[in-house]
């Protein structure tokens, strides 16, 4: 990897995976329709890669369903996530990830605000700032490594 | 003589100064027919060879260098001495003419006459007056070939010239580039150190010229003609490298220096160089290095991000183990192998008590590595392994760090090819067998699922190993699988245990047999299953029937062994009894799976006599009693047993034909004779319980009922499913009776049965007059019958028509066409069309219980290609002159063909049924869609080059699909969509921003499973032409 040889968290906790949404009668009926729940939400973010190990976030308990709101009638999406340790260098980058992945994958009329866990990163304010910024979010998606890390992170692991 | 030798002057005149090519070739037939000889040859160029322009010698040479090459295995010895001396010599001639003498010496060096000394001379002069790497491609591998010729018929004489061979190859090759010419090279050297000839104090420089070229990285240019390939220069050289323990203290520094590279390909093949020098070093070579080697091994598997890195580093470090091992302990040094496994010990160990730790995996790994080395190595690793693992287990409580240390200890538990104790050697794991079982209890006494299915799998293990469990172990590992297939209601435990009492049932039955058996039994026939009558009572009556169940597939799982079936069987038929008889009550789901417990057995038994001969003697004519009495009670009074249920029924015919399928050819002649019996006269003296009146008339059919017709599955189970070297008795009759039950028979399921029964003995049939006879007066029947609009029967005869033309198809029987065209011309027919297209599936997939290889049926093979290779004409055709309304027919049949061809056929004849496929996606028949779509899903997964030109058409009709009104369309349509971006990315990615513009509509779907696909497909269309992204 690019940055660093030495990882900053060689060790870290591993927490189990959940399994897939078990498949209910009234999704496969044709004629419910289905709300945007928190689970889905968190089904959407859980699987992104770890920029510095090969596992993914929830494996990393960076983010959990506890954290997830989604109010499909406001249209309102709120994620927080929790570095793993709070010196975490990588906190805006996993941060931008989530970020970009719920852009990527929610409807244009969701509002969506990603937030650092209250209390668990040195430079919380700041990482909150940045990621609230339409315009730096913006900027640094144009900015090619920085889009390559990211990108990196969001794509499915060859299995 | 005189006429040859003006003839050889004008050809050499005409070659050399006329600059006529082809006269080389008519100077080599010259020679080699005998007209001239060689030195004749050399007399008349004498002129051209001593000639003062360097471009005449050149000619000169040239001619005579290729006839030499036409015309080397004639020579004597004595033309092959004086031309060796003339090429030495020409050596030092001006640099123009060296190629010319290279080819020369290229062709002599291959003479068989070769006289004693010359190749030691030939390579003196190369070495001395040729300057290898200035000359051209084609001359070094001329200079390459030389040696490997020589090397091949004068290896004596060579070795002699000692290390000064050796110097003169590493002086020839240093700086070589080109990988045509390395793997000339690379052979050389491996030649070399293979052969055993003398390095001395060129070992270094050997080593040198040829590890300048690792790690290689190769990447061959576009359209390579020359076919060569990365991995054959890293075998090549890695053949080189590895191949004497002289290189060790060279190439093991090397190893551990491209070990800190960034590239994984790098990394990779180090790690496997390294894997393929353990077999050829000993410890001596090895423990310098041991150290760094483990560190950088360590490094790998604990920071990996990378699968191939970490199975390489572990491969290696079991290969380092396993030489280790092969180490002979002498008195006064320590254990090499002990010394090494301390080393990984002290890395590893202390990450196993940390279950919770992301590192507890890559050591777990590496220790597991290093223990399935060798035997020896696996005793030291599972002795301080695990005593540690399973005080941990007892020392945590929660379920998941429990599970981790559980699947750990999985790992080693299982011994590796190579580490398998000898013959006469206990297993390693004795010592620790009572912690182990007793960890193993608990795990299978806690109420966690993840825990108890881990649990099963080392129990698996263990009980594989002989001598490691001993009976009272058995014994209450069977009272556990009992106990849990008796309580436990997940699926995926109900499957663990099932696989392991199978497994463990076929080593240990006696436990089996006394415990697991009659539990289950008592279980089955507990109480009945009561319906209640308000909701409360129903579900614990569900659950209860569930158990029962369970017990049913359990009892068949551990019937492997014919002592076991013997008990367990018996079980379930009285299962089906008690069915019939209406006490104890079973429900017909419960019926059912002891059904297709019965087949499971069946199945697991494959060639097993014993189990063959119960079948027949016993489980055959006890099912087929049951299912008679029920028919002819039925009959009689109005309540039905549920053997007379068609589902039942139908489950009955996979017990009877997967019994019958592995009859031996004895058994199986008595059992034609007894079923055709059965049916054709009424007579059932080989059932047990033969009180039957005497009106048994089991293929006629009756009006108003059809308990009896219907038994004609069973006769197609016992009949169809035969080897083919049985011949059923009184065949035409029965073709005969089945023929008129299946044209006339009311009852939908008889007439099917009926058909099938026909379709699957005339599949067998022996060709001749009387198959074709019984064929055409069938086929006359059916014809008949559906040209008669006004006809009642015309659904039977096309049942009939439907089945025959499958069983016809399948053996490639000439008639099978008219039956197949008939079936063309029905897709118009006004009432029929519908289920013509239908048929096609039927021609196409494999039909479970008839007609089938597993029912020795005569399939021919890629009958379906065939079939799509002589039709789809007429599918095109048909569709082009149907009328509007009646297109989708077309497109459906031709769906159900496609969907079942294999996969390279399918791509093959994509290019022509694109513009169909395209068509049947535009059609408004919402399953013609569907199964368009999911034909060109697996196609889209690795997309043929033709699809390239038809992108355009086949987005804006996938696109225009994601609104389709049915959800199944959606999901289908946007897995199409996924699927495209994985085409090569300069063709696709004009249409990613239309792509991303149209799903971000169905990411708002109302239907959950839709917006899954969707954002699936849009994440991955994110990602093209985007960086880091493919």
């Amino acid at each position: 990897m690019s940055w660093g040889a030495r990882l900053e968290n060689a060790n870290p906790l591993i927490f189990q995976r959940t399994g897939e949404r078990p498949l209910t009668a009234s999704e496969e009926d044709e004629n419910v329709a289905d709300p945007i729940d928190d689970r889905e939400i968190f089904d959407l973010i859980r699987s992104i890669n770890d920029p510095e190990h090969p596992l993914s976030l929830e494996e990393l308990n960076v983010v959990e369903q506890v954290r997830v709101k989604v109010n499909d009638e406001e249209s309102t999406v709120s994620v927080e996530f929790t570095p793993t340790i709070p010196h975490c260098s990588m906190a805006t980058l996993i941060g931008l990830s989530i970020k970009v992945k719920l852009l990527r994958s929610l409807p244009a009329r969701f509002k969506i605000d990603v937030h650092i866990s209250p209390g668990t990163h040195a430079s919380e304010d700041a990482v909150n700032k940045q990621l609230a910024d339409k315009e730096r979010v913006a900027a640094a998606l144009e900015n090619s490594q920085l889009l390559e890390v990211v990108n990196q992170c969001l794509s499915t692991r060859p299995a | 003589m005189a006429a040859d030798s003006t003839r050889l002057v004008d050809l050499v005149e005409e070659f050399v100064t006329g600059q006529t090519d082809s006269k080389a070739t008519d100077a080599a037939n010259g020679v080699n027919s005998g007209q001239f000889t060689i030195l004749q040859l050399v007399e008349a160029l004498g002129l051209s060879l001593t000639s003062s322009e360097s471009q005449t010698r050149g000619r000169g040479v040239q001619l005579l260098s290729q006839v030499l090459e036409e015309c080397y295995s004639s020579l004597s010895e004595k033309e092959v001495e004086v031309l060796v001396a003339f090429y030495e010599n020409r050596l030092k001639d001006h640099y123009a003419i060296t190629p010319h003498v290279l080819r020369g010496l290229k062709a002599l060096a291959k003479c068989t006459m070769l006289p004693k000394g010359s190749a030691v001379s030939i390579l003196k002069s190369l070495f001395q007056d040729v300057q290898v790497q200035s000359l051209m491609l084609a001359e070094r591998s001329c200079v390459y070939n030389i040696l490997i010729s020589l090397m091949e018929s004068r290896e004596e004489e060579l070795k002699g010239l000692g290390p000064d061979f050796v110097f003169g190859f590493v002086q020839a090759v240093d700086g070589e580039r080109d990988p045509r010419n390395l793997l000339l090279a690379f052979q050389i050297a491996g030649n070399i150190i293979h052969r055993g000839y003398s390095l001395s104090q060129f070992t270094e420089e050997l080593f040198e010229v040829t590890s300048c070229y690792f790690p290689i990285d190769f990447t061959p240019p576009p359209n390579d003609p020359h076919g060569i390939t990365q991995e054959e220069l890293i075998l090549a050289l890695r053949a080189v490298l590895t191949g004497t323990p002289r290189f060790a203290e060279f190439l093991l520094p090397l190893i551990i220096e491209k070990l800190d590279s960034d590239m994984q390909n790098a990394k990779v093949d180090s790690l496997q160089t390294l894997a393929a020098c353990a077999p050829v070093y000993g410890h001596k070579e090895l423990s310098e290095f041991l150290p760094s080697l483990w560190s950088s091994i360590r490094r790998e598997v604990f920071q990996t991000a990378s699968e191939r890195v970490e199975l390489a580093a572990l491969a290696a470090l079991s290969a380092l183990t396993s030489c280790l091992s092969r180490a002979v302990l002498d008195s006064n040094s320590q254990d090499a192998l002990q010394g090494f496994l301390d080393l990984v010990l002290k890395d590893c160990q202390h990450h196993l008590c940390e279950p919770d730790l992301k590192l507890v995996w890559p050591s777990a790994k590496l220790l597991q590595a290093a223990a399935g080395a060798s035997y020896r190595s696996s005793l030291i690793v599972s002795a301080a392994v695990l005593p540690n693992l399973l005080e941990q287990y007892n020392s945590r409580t929660q379920c998941a760090q429990r599970r981790t240390l559980l699947e750990v200890v999985q790992g080693f538990i299982q011994p590796t090819a190579r580490s398998w104790p000898v013959e006469g050697v206990e297993s390693v794991l004795l010592p620790f067998r009572k912690s182990l079982c007793s960890v193993l209890f608990s795990a299978l006494a806690e109420s966690n699922a993840g825990l108890q299915i881990t649990a099963t799998k080392v129990l698996t293990a263990l009980g594989q190993q002989p001598g490691v469990l001993t009976e009272p172990d058995v014994e209450t590992a069977v009272d556990h699988l009992t106990r849990l297939v008796l309580e436990e209601d997940d699926a995926q435990v109900s499957l663990a245990v099932a696989e392991c009492a199978g497994a463990l049932s076929r080593l240990h039955p006696p436990p089996f047999a006394s415990r697991l058996v009659p539990k289950l039994k008592d279980k089955i026939f507990s109480e009945p299953t009561v319906r209640g009558n308000d909701g409360a009572a129903l579900l614990p009556g569900l659950g209860k029937s569930a158990c029962k169940q369970r017990c049913m597939k359990a009892l068949a799982s551990v019937s492997a062994r014919p002592s076991l079936a013997q008990e367990s069987a018996p079980v379930l038929l009285q299962v089906l009894t008690s069915a019939h008889k209406g006490s104890p009550v079973f429900s017909a789901e419960e019926v059912i799976c002891a059904c297709s417990s019965l087949q499971t057995m069946a199945a697991q038994a494959g060639d097993d006599e014993e189990i063959g001969h119960f079948f027949h003697d016993v489980i055959i004519p006890r099912l087929l009693s049951l299912a008679l009495q029920a028919a002819l009670q039925g009959e009689v009074s109005g309540d039905r047993s549920p053997l007379t249920e068609q589902t039942v029924l139908s489950a009955l015919v996979p017990v009877i034909s997967t019994a019958c399928a592995a009859l031996q050819t004895e058994l199986a002649t008595q059992m034609a004779a007894n079923a055709v019996r059965l049916f054709l006269d009424g007579d059932a003296s080989f059932l047990q319980e033969n009180d039957y009146r005497s009106q048994i008339q089991l293929l006629k059919s009756q009006s108003e009922s059809w308990t009896q017709s219907q038994l004609v599955c069973l006769l197609m189970a016992c009949v169809c499913s035969l080897p083919h070297s049985v011949d059923v008795p009184e065949i035409d009759r029965l073709l005969g009776q089945l023929e008129e039950l299946s044209c006339t028979s009311t009852h939908p399921f008889s007439y099917t049965s009926a058909a099938k029964c026909f379709a699957g003995l005339i599949n067998k049939r022996a060709p001749g007059q009387n198959l074709d006879g019984v064929l055409e007066k069938t086929l006359r029947r059916i014809q008949g019958t559906l040209d008669d609009q006004s006809s009642a029967q015309r659904v039977q005869a096309f049942t009939l028509l439907g089945w025959m033309a499958k069983a016809l198809l399948l053996r490639y029987h000439p008639l099978s066409t008219v039956l197949t065209d008939k079936l063309f011309s029905l897709l118009s027919d006004r009432r029929l069309a519908s289920q013509a297209a239908d048929t096609f599936l039927l021609l196409m997939s494999d039909s479970p219980d008839v007609l089938n290889r597993s029912c020795h049926a005569d399939v021919r093979i890629m009958y379906r290609q065939r079939f799509f290779a002589e039709n789809s004409s007429k599918l095109v055709q048909g569709f082009n002159a149907a009328e509007p309304e009646n297109k989708s027919v077309y497109l459906k049949a031709l769906s159900h063909i496609v969907n079942n061809l294999p996969r390279q056929v399918q791509l093959a004849e994509l290019p022509s049924l694109l513009p169909l496929l395209l068509e049947a996606l535009s059609c408004a028949d919402q399953a013609v869609q569907l199964s368009t779509l999911c034909c060109l899903q697996p196609v889209l997964l690795d997309p043929p080059p033709a699809l390239s030109a038809q992108l355009e058409a086949l987005f804006s009709r996938l696109l225009a699909l994601t609104a389709s009104p049915s959800m199944e369309v959606r999901i289908a349509t946007l897995r199409c969509v996924h699927a495209l971006s994985r085409l090569p990315e300069h063709t696709v990615l004009p249409f990613r921003a239309r792509v991303l513009r149209v799903l971000a509509l169905p990411l708002d779907d109302r239907k959950r499973l839709v917006r899954k696909e969707a954002v699936a497909a849009r994440g991955e269309w994110f990602l093209i032409g985007s960086p880091g992204g493919r």
